[in-house]
């Protein structure tokens, strides 16, 4: 072993780093297993763990091991790791143009040729009839009409784009990832995590026919008091709630029983000789036919009922009877089902992919209101869908951790992969999220949205304007040959010098003035596109017409106020 | 007033009727499977195919379409200017006319192949008759054929899956048999019925009342004058065009030639709705371009009833000058909105008489270049601007912009920016030029704002290629005939390449499916977008030229 510097690194290097040490590089954890502050890249300060094997043993160059040791292995090449592209994004300059982009570049370089030749082809005309032209007030008029209004803030909208997805915490690989977010027509989501919290809780204690809800809420809280699970945690919640309370001292030299994945049940043996388990139905079933005890008729409508219901049922028994069944339930998170009647809005179909039987799935799926699920999905199934999905000319995104979510997410048009995953996962997204939350592909899409439309909108806005500057300076330059053009000026800008600087001083005036709309965005409501264009044509097209009118004619009356022309 | 309201309300409701049923027909006709008028009409085809050697079945990209396309031009092109430069020496010439000059055999050649019929001649002292049917009357088939091959070659890669937008020869051939020869032979025999002369003789001497010797020139009018508006083609036989009494002795005949002028274009819309299996998108723009034609026409129709105020004062009301006593006011104003939308280019009245704002009118329907215009061309042009709305439309919605599922990016928006481009610089480069040069100002013959609408006028209808002329310029010199000829040139057959390169790309795009949060681009909404970014872009390339001509000379005018 050898002390190297970090920049000598290169793939497939193997490196030990110990406690206190920052990580070179991004990599992969093949040995040990340590505490990570990515508090760097995350903001987070809590250190997380990570490990060799499994689906967290991805680590990123700059972070720092908090305890223990990590051998890692390099999995990138000098300047392309995670924080130099991150670096090169945030630069800016280098900044790959989008598709959209161009076409519009293109666009405006055309009308800017189109308004010079207007302006050079003046000439002549203008000589024919005897008027000579003054150059500068040719160039003023130029300068006011070429759109350079959006073509100035054209960069800064895509970079301010950008910016705004690393501000949701998100890291996108390139501005194109952003705008493709805004073209999505299908989102794969993954139930678990992302549309539910995935960890089950206890939401109902339904006792069997003969026993009372305070009964079954006592033997459930009993099962549960040792059970440091999630599940078990939310029992112990949902039965103080209910206002049962338990001692400690009581179960002080009680036998715990771990959940195994034979038995499929836990619990505890008391002191006294009372055996206290909670388990799935059916091994509830045949531990107490075994011990000679007898199974409630009812029980197995119940259970049936809630799995009918998207929940999993747990039958708890108290010696050789069962008192009932306790309801775990996977929460659906708050305000999805708005959000995705949004994107239903917006026209962007949601699927939800989950291992769970097509019962469970269909009630997760009703309760979250998406489109669509898929039922027992392997990581193929999620490839397949995305592949149909793409056969039919739409644009898929999705998000994903694992190793085995790496080829949909790069299947996928816009993956979105979570910190926490896999170095796989990661390089094979376009954008990764640094709080690992996937419902921030909702935030991403809007903003991929707001991007494009910004871009309209000042293009619209910054075309229009160029009528109400051709009433103030047309005029103006000819009114002294042709004294009947002042039917023309119809703004009655006070004079022909006052008019030019004032459309010259608009000019100037409304590139910092749009600034703010271009770094912040339009203001972006989900809505079907005919109500979106109907807002921004009115707000960017007739507002682009009237407020040069106001504008110029407002700067006039100061100019001529003052005196100063 | 009033008679003249109604006389234009009749002839509009006529042309709207028509619309559909020749539209529907338009859709047969391109359309390759089998049908009914196969029996008929096969035959012909068949021959021809064989004749010429063409493969019906074979299907082309758009670079083989376009270059079957611009091959048969340019053969075309040749054989005019022969006829027209050899004419002396050919048969069919009993007026003993002479060869014509080669700068003016160019620039008529030019104009007959690319659908403009420019004329910097007068058609009877200047072409025999071989050459009226050789250089003008077949040609007015096959380039009207050519604009309609073309356009339906770009709706079929608009709502196509591959890069195959049909076969150039089948479609050319088709057009003029299947529409153009039946239509013609219609016409022209009403025509004749209504007194158009139709003969092989030379012109005929004739005593006047007091004695004196007249020459009464005459031909194969009929024939040439059915195309000449079926085709939308202009070039009139005489020099006066259609205000002739041989080209258009009727208020009849009148009503026929706005109505063939109008029939196509307007059906073609219709058509396109149809072939994208969208009609309502059809009837969006067409919408668009009916409000703008609206527009206009009741711009020139006011402009020339209110007539001039000094000439009111003194008892004169509206403005007669330079129009036909047979057609009135109401009946030329139609005709000039009409033959400047249609980019047809006849005139049965002077436009260089027209009031400011009536001239302002047939100049801003040419700038526009879309206002139904002219055989496929026309529709070309509309959906050029078609894409340019979707394109900033489709980004106010956040999305990135499609249309009919296709999506507009990077090399449709630079193609459509050349042919946007092309357009304003072919016609104000040369204005510019001509107003520079005291040789070619000579050919001015009024002074000031009216000379520059002159000017602008004639490169203009060499851009838009609508051939009408405002009259006053002597366009025959080196200059003007060499300079309108390039004008017509790049005006018809580049962006006619840039719509075809559009095409082929958007042919073998994926089809996106439609959703909420698609672009709908039939609604009233988008209409109204779509015609005030015509209109916007229109005003902002055009207005200076515009202002210093007929808008200064209108506003000079004492109110």
């Amino acid at each position: 072993m050898k002390h190297v510097s970090s920049t000598q690194l290169k793939k497939g290097d193997i490196v030990r780093v110990e406690a206190g040490e920052l990580i070179p590089t991004d990599g992969e954890i093949i040995e040990g297993l340590a505490s990570i502050d990515e508090s760097a890249i995350t903001g987070e300060s809590a250190p997380v763990i990570k490990e060799a094997g499994g689906d967290f043993s991805s680590v990123t160059g700059g972070t720092r091991v908090a305890s223990d040791f990590i051998v890692m292995k390099v999995m990138t090449d000098p300047g392309e790791s995670f924080l130099d592209r991150m670096i090169s994004l945030v630069e800016g300059a280098k900044r790959q143009k989008t598709p959209n982009e161009i076409a519009l570049a293109t666009l405006l370089a055309v009308l800017t040729l189109i308004f010079l030749i207007v302006i050079i082809t003046m000439v002549p005309m203008a000589g024919y009839l005897g008027i000579p032209l003054d150059l500068a007030t040719l160039i003023a008029l130029l300068v006011c009409l070429i759109p350079t209004t959006i073509g100035g803030l054209l960069s800064a909208i895509g970079i301010a784009g950008m910016d705004r997805v690393t501000q949701f915490n998100v890291l996108a690989m390139s501005g194109k990832a952003v705008e493709a977010a805004g073209d999505i027509d299908t989102l794969i989501l993954d139930k678990t995590g992302t549309i539910t919290y995935g960890n089950r809780m206890a939401a109902e204690f339904i006792p069997v026919k003969g026993v009372t809800a305070k009964e079954i809420t006592f033997a459930s809280l009993q099962a549960s008091v040792k059970d440091e699970t999630p599940e078990g945690r939310s029992v112990v919640e949902l039965a103080e709630k209910l206002g049962e309370s338990w001692a400690a001292a009581q179960y002080e030299d009680a036998e715990i029983v771990e959940f195994t994945a034979e038995t499929r049940m836990s619990g505890m043996n008391l002191a006294n000789g009372t055996s206290i388990r909670k388990g799935a139905v059916d091994a509830i079933k045949k531990y107490i036919t075994a011990k000679g005890g007898r199974v409630p008729g009812d029980l197995e409508e119940i259970a049936n009922r809630i799995a009918k219901a998207g929940g999993t049922p747990l039958a708890v028994a108290l010696n050789d009877r069962i008192f009932g069944v306790i309801y775990l339930k996977d929460t659906v998170k708050p305000g999805l089902k708005e959000r995705f009647d949004e994107l239903r809005a917006m026209g962007i179909k949601t699927i939800m992919c989950t291992g769970d039987n097509p019962l469970t799935a269909a009630t997760i799926a009703l309760e979250a209101g998406v489109d669509d699920f898929i039922a027992e999905a392997k990581p193929e199934d999620k490839i397949a869908a995305i592949k149909k999905e793409q056969r039919e000319g739409k644009l898929v995104a999705m998000t994903g951790d694992g190793t085995n979510d790496a080829p949909a997410l790069a299947q996928a048009d816009v993956g979105l992969a979570m910190n926490s995953g896999t170095m796989a996962a990661k390089e094979a997204a376009n954008m990764i999220d640094l709080d690992s939350d996937p419902t921030k592909l909702l935030s991403v899409v809007a903003i991929g949205k707001q991007l494009l439309i910004t871009r309209g909108a000042l293009t619209t806005f910054s075309i229009a304007n160029d009528i109400a500057k051709y009433f103030a300076i047309i005029p103006a330059m000819f009114i002294m040959a042709m004294p009947q053009l002042q039917a023309m000026n119809i703004m009655h800008l006070a004079s022909p010098q006052s008019a030019i600087l004032s459309a010259l001083i608009f000019n100037a005036v409304i590139i910092p003035l749009l600034i703010p709309i271009a770094m912040k965005g339009v203001k972006y409501r989900a809505a079907t596109a005919d109500k979106l264009l109907a807002r921004n044509v009115l707000l960017y097209g007739l507002g682009g017409v009237i407020v040069p009118f106001v504008g110029i004619k407002l700067i006039d009356m100061l100019l001529h106020g003052f005196h100063i022309v | 007033m009033g008679m003249g309201f109604v006389q234009v309300t009749i002839t509009l409701v006529i042309i709207l009727a028509l619309v559909k049923p020749v539209g529907s027909y338009l859709v047969k006709v391109f359309d390759y499977e089998r049908t009914g008028l196969d029996r008929i009409f096969g035959p012909f085809e068949r021959a021809v195919y064989r004749i010429m050697g063409v493969r019906d079945k074979e299907a082309m990209g758009w670079k083989q379409y376009l270059g079957a396309m611009l091959l048969s031009n340019f053969v075309m092109l040749i054989l005019m200017y022969l006829v027209l430069r050899l004419q002396k020496y050919l048969p069919l010439n009993p007026d003993g006319i002479d060869n014509m000059p080669s700068a003016q055999a160019f620039n008529t050649a030019v104009s007959f192949i690319t659908n403009t019929n420019w004329q910097s001649y007068s058609g009877e002292n200047a072409l025999s008759y071989l050459s009226q049917m050789l250089a003008v009357t077949f040609p007015m088939f096959t380039s009207a054929a050519t604009g309609f091959a073309v356009a339906v070659a770009f709706i079929r890669g608009l709502i196509g899956h591959q890069d195959n937008l049909g076969n150039f020869y089948v479609d050319i051939t088709r057009a003029i048999i299947r529409v153009f020869l039946p239509l013609s032979l219609i016409v022209a025999l009403f025509l004749v019925f209504q007194g158009v002369p139709q003969t092989m003789q030379g012109a005929v001497e004739a005593s006047t009342l007091e004695g004196a010797k007249q020459t009464i020139t005459r031909g194969l009018v009929a024939s040439l004058e059915s195309i000449k508006h079926i085709g939308t083609n202009g070039g009139g036989w005489f020099g006066t065009n259609a205000a002739h009494p041989f080209e258009n002795p009727t208020p009849l005949t009148n009503l026929v030639h706005i109505v063939c002028m109008m029939l196509l274009p307007t059906s073609l819309v219709y058509a396109f709705g149809l072939m994208i299996k969208n009609k309502k998108q059809g009837w969006a723009v067409f919408a668009a371009m009916g409000f703008i034609f609206l527009v206009m026409l009741a711009t020139v129709f006011v402009a020339e009833y209110h007539g001039v105020t000094a000439l009111t004062s003194a008892g004169v009301n509206g403005n007669m000058e330079g129009k036909e006593v047979r057609f009135g006011i109401s009946e030329s104003a139609l005709f000039t909105a009409a033959t400047t939308a249609a980019t047809t280019g006849s005139v049965n009245n002077m436009l260089e008489s027209l009031t400011p704002m009536g001239g302002f009118v047939a100049l801003a329907e040419m700038m526009l270049n879309n206002v139904f215009g002219g055989k496929g061309v026309g529709l070309l042009n509309g959906l050029l601007y078609l894409i340019l709305s979707i394109f900033i439309c489709g980004l106010m919605v956040g999305r990135t912009p499609e249309f009919l599922g296709k999506k507009i990016e990077g090399k449709e928006v630079k193609l459509a920016s050349i042919a946007l481009l092309i357009h304003p610089v072919i016609i104000l480069a040369p204005t510019a030029l001509a107003l520079f040069r005291p040789e070619s100002i000579a050919s001015i013959s009024n002074s000031g704002m009216h000379g520059l609408s002159e000017v602008l006028y004639a490169f203009t209808s060499g851009a838009a290629n609508n051939g009408s002329a405002f009259a006053g310029l002597n366009a025959d010199t080196n200059f003007y005939n060499v300079g309108i000829g390039l004008v017509m040139l790049v005006g018809r057959y580049i962006s006619i390449i840039a719509m075809l390169a559009i095409a082929g790309s958007l042919a073998a795009k994926r089809v996106v499916p439609v959703t909420t949060g698609t672009l709908r681009t039939n609604t009233p909404l988008f209409t109204g977008i779509f015609i005030m970014i015509i209109v916007v872009i229109g005003a902002l390339t055009f207005f200076p030229a515009l202002a210093l001509g007929p808008i200064a000379e209108h506003l000079a005018m004492p109110h």
